[in-house]
């Protein structure tokens, strides 16, 4: 998403200084997402330049940097459009952590499984920071904070659902047999467990006696 | 820059485990469970340590088939280790008589099954009082209980309704009621969620969580991440071991078998 568009929908509500977005932004997402003035400015600029805002007019302040702005006809026209308009996808989304899959599987010598399982670990524990974060927030008074929270548990629960299925279908491919351009041993890792993630609560100490 | 910085999240308060010092309500000590025998033998857990402390909800997570429920059965003292050792409040189940045994899970354990269990001829309210009956509580007063727990879980009002008059998720959450009902040291749930919309298992959860809370321990099984999410602590299975896990239990293993040995002789035998 664009700052641009967070911007012009919160001007559509009302004239503000560039400082007054800012805070405006980062409360309404629960400073999730924080942005710099600078950020602000530069894009109040082209927006302006775009046709987009304008600085109200303000009887008595003209300075520069504390200029009120509003929307324009152009400008309240775009933010409707955003809001009628789905989000589009365009680059695949976790884009690094497909590539390192897919490098995984393709490179001799890693333990897929093993880098499968960390992710999903490292993921997990951020679903369990989401969600005490979610557990701690006011039901009536944090509800954009919440909001913002759900999505990040939907995200990374989809992820995790995604190294799901990539083991199961690597899983899959390591049943058949290997084809004969492979060399012999040249599968992808086993299924059997391997190396556990981390020595975790298996230990090994043999059975208790 | 036109796209906005990755999330920046406030440090959550630090979640309710349990102190160190206390002695764990669940242990498990190279548990291995051998199904069959010969060319058909399944080995459903091979050495499993786990230990879950009161405060403490733990969520298991791994493929089908990896022994989430047979690790569940186990700690619920429904099945017996082929292997290994179980400990609830520092009592290995495997050294109880039947008798004995089927006292503590009665009056310890509660227990959500995968499959829900309820008895058909029973009505929802009668079928969370039963095993405070069976443990000798008036039958007023089990009654009493059993709506307490019914209204905890958000179905007051079916308390007079019989298993196949009610729907799946609703006939889940007397389930879950039965398990919660009374005083129980250890609560153990087996995809408790199975049949509910996202807004009733968040319930469900917040339930089991504030379960926790107030001392319980809890072993939770679950293919939703979102629910493991309510856990201190994330493990993880594959082919019947742990394989990995989002936290170390509350103390370290050495300190265990110091305090233990307090605790009924729980550490060795
Ligand atoms: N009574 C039994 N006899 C033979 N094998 C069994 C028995 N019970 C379980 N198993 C086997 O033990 C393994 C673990 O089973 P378990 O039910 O614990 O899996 P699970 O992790 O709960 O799976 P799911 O997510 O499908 O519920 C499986 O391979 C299963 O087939
Ligand atoms: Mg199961």
């Amino acid at each position: 998403m664009s700052i641009r568009h967070g911007l012009l929908a919160l001007l559509a509500e009302r004239p503000m200084y560039g400082y007054q977005l800012r805070a405006e932004f980062e409360t309404r997402t629960g400073s999730t997402w924080p942005l710099n003035v600078g950020q602000v400015y530069t894009t109040l600029q082209r927006l302006e330049r775009d046709g987009l805002v304008e600085p109200a007019d303000t009887a008595g302040t003209a300075d520069d940097q504390t200029a009120v702005y509003q929307l324009t006809e152009t400008g309240r026209a775009e933010t409707e459009k955003w809001w009628s308009a789905p989000v589009t996808r365009h680059a695949p989304a976790r884009d690094e952590l497909a590539i390192k899959l897919a490098l995984a599987v393709t490179l001799p010598g890693i333990d897929v499984q093993l880098v499968v399982q960390r992710q999903r670990t490292e993921t997990m524990r951020a679903v369990q920071q989401y969600t005490r974060l979610s557990r701690q927030a006011d039901e009536s008074n944090d509800t954009a904070w919440l909001l913002v929270l759900d999505s990040l548990v939907f995200a990374a629960e989809a992820e995790i659902r995604w190294l799901d299925h990539v083991e199961a279908r690597l899983a899959r491919t390591a049943r058949r047999p290997a084809r004969t351009d492979a060399g012999p041993s040249g599968a992808p890792a086993p299924t059997a467990p391997s190396s556990p993630g981390r020595p975790g609560a298996a230990t090994t100490e043999k059975s208790g006696r | 820059m036109t796209s906005i910085a990755p999330p920046r999240l406030p440090e959550p308060a630090p979640a309710g485990a349990a102190p160190p010092t206390s002695a764990p309500v669940l242990r498990m000590r190279g548990v291995t469970r051998v199904h069959g025998g010969g060319a058909t033998q399944v080995v459903a857990l091979r050495g499993l340590d786990l230990v879950v402390y009161p405060g403490e909800l733990v969520a298991v997570m791994g493929p089908s088939g990896s022994g989430k429920s047979t690790l569940l059965t186990l700690a619920g003292g429904l099945d017996v280790a082929t292997s290994g050792e179980v400990f609830v409040d520092g009592t290995a189940l495997g050294r109880l008589s039947t008798k004995a045994l089927a006292a503590l899970r009665r009056r310890s354990l509660g227990y959500v099954f995968q499959d829900l269990n309820l008895v058909p001829a029973l009505t929802a309210a009668e079928n969370v009082a039963l095993p405070r009956e069976l443990d000798g509580v008036a039958t007023r007063k089990a009654y009493r209980e059993a709506v307490a727990a019914l209204t905890e879980v958000g179905v007051a009002e079916l308390a007079d309704r019989f298993p196949d008059q009610m729907s799946g998720g609703q006939q889940q959450r007397v389930a879950i009621a039965r398990a919660l009902v009374g005083p129980r040291r250890l609560v153990l749930a087996d995809e408790p969620t199975g049949a509910l919309d996202s807004a009733t298992s968040g319930e469900v959860m917040r339930v089991l969580r504030a379960r926790c809370d107030a001392g319980a321990a809890g072993l939770l099984v679950t293919h939703e991440a979102r629910h493991a999410g309510w856990a201190d602590r994330v493990v993880f299975l594959r082919d019947g071991m742990v394989v990995d896990s989002t936290g170390e239990p509350s103390t370290p293993e050495s300190l265990l078998d110091g305090d233990g040995g307090s605790t009924a002789g729980g550490a060795e035998r």
